[in-house]
């Protein structure tokens, strides 16, 4: 309702303001200054029609009818009248009314004027934008008017912006209007408007350059903690990664204190997975596609669950209690396994596509925050919580620990010990396939996929401390933060190395890790 | 006390003797059209062979004898090939492409002015072979004093080894490092004045390598057979107990492992002129990971097992890559998984218990115990 009543209080007072010659006259009129003047007129009138005719002027679609000098306009649907909108007659005789530079120029400042009346909010946020990035000195009586009847407060706050940067822009504006405009400017706080106050530096006014100088300090200050944020959640990012791809060795190590050099090719398997299913779903239904990952979770988890149930029982059930031959067989697992799926996929990358949500970025109070980063986070999170649940609260968590602390007493309560050791392996299997998932949207999936996590997932479940999932999820975080805080100032290869050398020196401190099991649990 | 050569060390000795002395003559003497000449890149990949050997013997004085998986000897190999690479390059001179008198190719390529302070002193030949010695020794030393003090021990001293060297990777891609980035080191021309590619040169380095292997075998048998070497072997088997009997582990791993570090560098260094070229992929985990299964092939604790695995592992890797490259992986795997399940001592260390008087066969490592516990609980559950 308001904006109707301001809107229609801006139709009653443009006609007044503008008592010269109807623009509609001057638009059909013969010289370029006499056009660009009707330009000018009819933005300013405010007329709801003005918006349109200007376009059509633009696009070369506005017409004139040389006998009495009629606007008309050339639609899809056929030709209308210029100043009603209503239905005409086509007619030969119709001649374009031309345009040139000059009166294009005006075209365009106009439609940010008019813009910034629109009814669309988000039409005249960016048309108050508009003129904070033209500072153009014309645009400020229409600016006027449109701030005195904004009621939107993000758009209001646009306009005021912009009508500071216009002002401060413009030679001749007073000193306390400058100094008016400075702080809206300030708390805009970023790279434009430090480049407004930078540009006060040479102003005559003492009292402008120390506002000026405060402002761009303030923003500076901004800045850099938006910077130190926006690490910090890469950080997060990074560690939600490291996080996945140590869950599972969290599980196969840190509880059954099984070394599976394998784990890495569990994670690759899990992306081969999604890969195959996201083959199967573009042959043979791809409405489904948006769904691809979704339905990639529990195939990774049975494919890699299932090689890690194999394993355990055909190599790891015989060398329990020898970790360092556990350390060899496996490795002897992985090189199988990666040679198998270069043999049968090929050493080259497969692609993996990316859903529609998985694309696309939104602003988090000045923090551009991708979606894909954002899934991954959160799909970490629901992996770890769920993993916790599973051994903290269901029959089989609580054999499962039974047997890590004490395998023969286990035994002697009726657990069976044998089966409850290989479904261990495969759920820790199964996790890491699950990460494969998630991976396969941000590495290349090829065979040697899983050899880049596995040093690192060693070190993650070593740092937090075997056997403690907390302590494994402290330390993904910890070492993604960290690595991502020092890259800057360092450079990745740098802030990597100085990561490896800071665990090798932390475990000679601290050889369980940071949060060390006690009890007979860890005396082996 | 053991005798310093027992009868495995006789026959490798005189073997290894019997080998050195035999590819000469066939590559040097026999003439080429002969049916029984040996072509000079067989004495270059024989001469491989022998490098990778004196690795092996260096990890089994450290795996076998004191009970550290160490999956960073890779990194040990590499600096001493580094610092042999470094001599190499320096004695280039000006018949680079770029034709500067001091600095390497790849310096001048990335605009270096000056040659870095570490450079310095590797044109003397010398000092390049004290290096070769000192720089993984040192870093050995201080790792091991670090990590022995406190007691770091089995899986989380493998991993940290590994991350040691996985680092060290990560380092020596860096062009920034001043030693050729992902390039590493080549183009050598002469070593101590002889061409490299010349076949005098190859059979020379190739004795020389066989040499240093049985001094290698040697210094390591007499550290083992040594009252020393009985204390090592007790902190292999029982580090607790020793440690309660008034001994201090720590010093004599420390050592165990600094030695070995040198070891393997002289290796590394003895392996560059033959191949070539010397570039951060040496230092890559897997290397390292690698070089354990040759050791754990022969038989570990044997030290002439590891050496002879070593050789048959690599001389299979040559023959499989070359005839189905697809399945050389295959059967490394294999290898790995074959050997711990169904040979944990090895050929040697078989052949030893099977032959060998019971003294001997007593130094070697323990069969571990839990699996048949474990395979008996299986049965019973």
């Amino acid at each position: 309702m308001t904006r109707l009543l301001a809107l229609l209080f801006l139709l009653l007072s443009a006609p007044a303001l503008a008592q010269g010659p109807d623009p509609y006259a001057q638009l059909a009129g013969d010289g370029y200054a006499e056009i660009e003047a009707g330009v000018a007129g009819l933005a300013a009138s405010g007329d709801p029609r003005a918006g349109v005719i200007l376009s059509a002027l633009s696009d070369g679609r506005l017409l004139v009818r040389p006998s009495d000098k009629t606007l008309l306009i050339r639609q899809a649907t056929g030709i209308v009248d210029a100043r009603t909108g209503a239905p005409a007659q086509d007619d030969p005789a119709l001649k374009p009314v031309r345009a040139n530079n000059r009166v294009r120029r005006t075209i365009e400042a106009s439609q940010g004027q008019l813009n910034l009346v629109s009814l669309d909010p988000a039409k005249r946020r960016e048309a108050a934008d508009a003129v904070f990035k033209a500072r153009d000195a014309a645009a400020l009586p229409a600016l006027d008017t449109a701030l005195a009847h904004e009621k939107d407060a993000a758009v209001k706050q646009a306009m005021t912006e912009a009508r500071a940067a216009v002002l401060l822009a413009k030679p001749g504006t007073a000193e306390a209007e400058k100094l008016a405009a400075i702080p809206a400017i300030q708390a805009r706080g970023d790279g434009d408007a430090m480049g407004i106050l930078r540009g006060l530096g040479a102003d005559p006014s003492e009292a402008v350059r120390a506002a000026a100088a405060r402002g761009i300090a303030a923003i500076e200050t901004r800045l850099a903690i938006l910077g130190a944020l926006q690490n910090v959640w890469y950080g997060i990012s990074l560690g939600s990664v490291l996080l996945l791809a140590a869950i599972g060795l969290a599980i196969t190590f840190g509880v059954m204190g099984v070394i599976n050099m394998a784990h890495g090719e569990m994670v690759m398997l899990g992306a081969y997975t999604t890969y195959l299913v996201q083959e199967a779903i573009r042959t043979k239904a791809p409405a489904l596609f948006p769904w691809s990952l979704a339905i990639s979770i529990p195939c990774a988890f049975l494919v890699a669950g299932l090689v890690g149930v194999l394993i355990e029982r055909f190599v790891i059930r015989f060398l329990y209690g020898r970790p360092l031959e556990t350390l060899l067989a496996t490795f002897g697992v992985s090189l199988v396994l990666q040679q198998a799926v270069r043999s049968i996929f090929g050493p080259t990358n497969r692609e993996v596509g990316a859903p529609a949500f998985m694309s696309g970025a939104f602003d988090f109070y000045g923090l551009s925050v991708t979606w894909g980063r954002m899934w991954i986070i959160l799909f970490s999170m629901a992996v770890f919580l769920g993993l916790l649940f599973v051994l903290r609260k269901t029959s089989f968590g609580l054999k499962t620990r039974a047997v890590t602390q004490n395998r023969r007493m286990a035994a002697a309560m009726g657990i069976r010990t044998p089966y409850v050791d290989a479904l261990t392996f495969g759920l820790g299997s199964g996790i890491a396939g699950i990460a494969g998932v998630a991976l396969s949207q941000i590495d290349n999936v090829s065979p040697n996929l899983g050899q880049g996590y596995i040093i690192d997932s060693f070190l993650v479940v070593v740092f937090g401390g075997v056997g403690n999932l907390w302590g494994t999820l402290v330390a993904a975080l910890t070492l993604g933060v960290v690595n991502k805080l020092a890259e800057p100032y360092i450079g990745a290869v740098l802030a990597k190395i100085g990561l490896l050398i800071f665990i090798i020196l932390f475990i000679q401190k601290r050889p369980r890790g940071l949060f060390a099991l006690k009890g007979r649990a860890v005396e082996s | 006390m053991t005798r310093l050569i027992d009868l495995k060390g006789a026959i490798f000795l005189s073997l290894l003797a019997a080998f050195c002395l035999a590819v000469p003559v066939l590559n040097l003497v026999v003439p080429e059209g002969s049916g029984l000449h040996l072509p000079t890149y067989l004495v270059s990949l024989f001469g491989k062979y022998l490098a990778y050997a004196l690795l092996a013997v260096s990890l089994d004085l450290v795996w076998g004898y004191c009970g550290i998986l160490s999956l960073g000897h890779g990194a040990f190999f590499a600096l001493g090939g580094y610092a042999m690479g470094m001599y190499l390059m320096r004695q280039i001179g000006s018949r680079g492409v770029y034709g500067n008198p001091v600095l390497p190719d790849f310096m001048v390529f990335l605009n270096y002015k000056a040659l870095p302070w570490y450079w310095y002193g590797f044109d003397h030949f010398a000092f390049a072979a004290l290096m070769v010695l000192l720089v993984p020794g040192l870093l050995a030393f201080l790792f091991g004093w670090l990590a022995f003090r406190s007691r770091v021990t089995g899986v989380y001293l493998s991993i940290i080894t590994q991350a040691m060297t996985y680092a060290l990777m990560l380092a020596f891609f860096r062009n920034d490092m001043g030693l050729g980035g992902n390039n590493g080191l080549t183009d050598f021309k002469d070593l101590l004045g002889f061409n490299v590619q010349s076949q005098n040169f190859r059979v020379g380095i190739f004795v020389a390598t066989g040499i240093a292997l049985a001094f290698g075998y040697l210094i390591a048998r007499a550290m083992t057979v040594s009252a020393y070497g009985k204390i090592l072997i007790a902190v292999r088997d029982a580090e607790s107990r020793t440690r309660f009997l008034g001994y201090r582990p720590e010093h004599f791993k420390t050592l165990a492992f600094t030695v070995s570090a040198m070891m393997a560098g002289v290796a590394g260094a003895l392996y560059v002129p033959q191949v070539g070229i010397i570039n951060p992929g040496e230092f890559a985990p897997g290397n390292s990971i690698e070089a354990v299964i040759w050791v754990a092939v022969g038989g570990r604790g044997t030290l002439v097992g590891a050496a002879l695995g070593a050789v048959i592992v690599n001389y299979a890797k040559t023959i499989l890559t070359g005839a189905m490259p697809d399945a050389w992986l295959f059967a490394l795997g294999a290898l790995f998984v074959v050997v711990t399940l169904f040979m944990p001592r090895g050929i040697v260390g078989t052949l030893m218990e099977k032959f060998g008087s019971r003294r001997a066969a007593a130094t070697l490592p323990p069969e571990p115990e839990i699996a048949p516990k474990l395979a008996e609980e299986g049965q019973g559950s």
